[in-house]
């Protein structure tokens, strides 16, 4: 599994990389996984449904990673872009 | 033969300033713009084009690795991705009864695909607050998968973090209309000659004019 995060200026980097199945590989995923979250990150893991469709599923903690991801991306969470309008 | 001579130089010099003034003046009307911007700001002092550019292509092939060929295809030929709405008695899905077209660094735009009547526009942005070369913003593919992730993954959240507004707000209706007349052509292009596996629709996606134009 490999945790990815969208950075300006730059593209995507990874954050970690590791086998969930080995205990100390699994760990330093979660760290790295609670560090964005806190910095306020959104994570999601794009999944592809069993008729081709694509997806995305947003998660809150590792716990809610599927155990056979490929990769989970972190990006910044969302905002309100323009004011709203005046009245 | 020294005043011919110097009537024809000046004759030549005036000619030459004549000939060269438009561009002398845009270039000091650009170089005022550009320095006006940078005091506003709007401009990060660390920008560097070539930096830029390569965190795009690496945007684009994280945005191509996520979505399905035909939706890749899609952004590559036309500059948006088509998502259907979920929210509705129908599902997502064809039957839906909206739909979104998101853009780079713009609102996504919903409207009514069976008349194409416009809804509304989300504005929404993901800044990144460490600005870790100057600027919160992501590169336009890393936006655009920001958008799909969120909306595919929890459409109901992202418009909640959303600013609603009618549309014309940011995006102009007309060229919102003319792109779903384009979707439309494109997906009837499609339909007669499908996108092979790992090809395209006739593009590689490396064209950026249409990711600018959109």
């Amino acid at each position: 599994m490999r945790l990815l995060r969208m950075k300006p200026g730059h593209g995507e980097i990874v954050l970690a990389e590791g086998d969930v199945e080995v205990p100390e590989q699994e760990q330093e995923l979660i760290e790295a996984f609670r560090r964005e979250l806190d910095a306020g990150m959104w994570a999601a893991v794009p999944t592809a449904t069993p008729g081709g469709r694509r997806e995305a599923e947003l998660v809150k903690s590792f716990d809610e990673v599927p155990r056979d991801a490929e990769r989970v991306i972190f990006f910044p969470r969302a905002a309100g872009g323009a004011p709203p309008a005046a009245r | 033969m020294g005043l011919p001579l110097g009537t024809a130089t000046v004759v030549l010099v005036v000619l030459l300033w004549e000939l060269a003034r438009p561009t002398f003046k845009r270039t000091l009307t650009r170089l005022h713009l550009l320095w006006r911007e940078h005091q506003r700001g709007r401009i990060p002092a660390g920008y560097d084009p070539g930096r830029e550019r390569r965190a795009e292509q690496r945007a684009r092939a994280l945005l191509r690795s996520c979505v399905s060929e035909r939706d890749w295809a899609m952004y590559s030929d036309l500059g948006f991705l088509h998502v259907w709405g979920g929210l509705g008695d129908h599902g997502r899905g064809s039957g839906a009864a909206y739909a979104y077209l998101i853009y780079p660094h713009k609102p996504i735009v919903a409207y009514m695909p069976q008349t194409g009547e416009l809804l509304n526009e989300y504005c929404v942005a993901f800044p990144d607050l460490t600005k870790p070369y100057g600027s919160s913003r992501l590169p336009d593919s890393d936006d655009v998968l920001a958008k799909w992730m969120a909306l595919t993954a929890d459409e109901r959240r992202l418009v909640g973090e959303a600013n609603m507004h009618l549309p014309g707000r940011q995006v102009d209706p007309d060229r919102v209309r003319r792109d779903i007349a384009r979707l439309r052509r494109w997906e009837q292009q499609l339909a007669r000659e499908p996108i092979q596996p790992g090809g395209g629709s006739g593009s590689d996606g490396l064209d950026p004019d249409n990711i600018r134009a959109a």
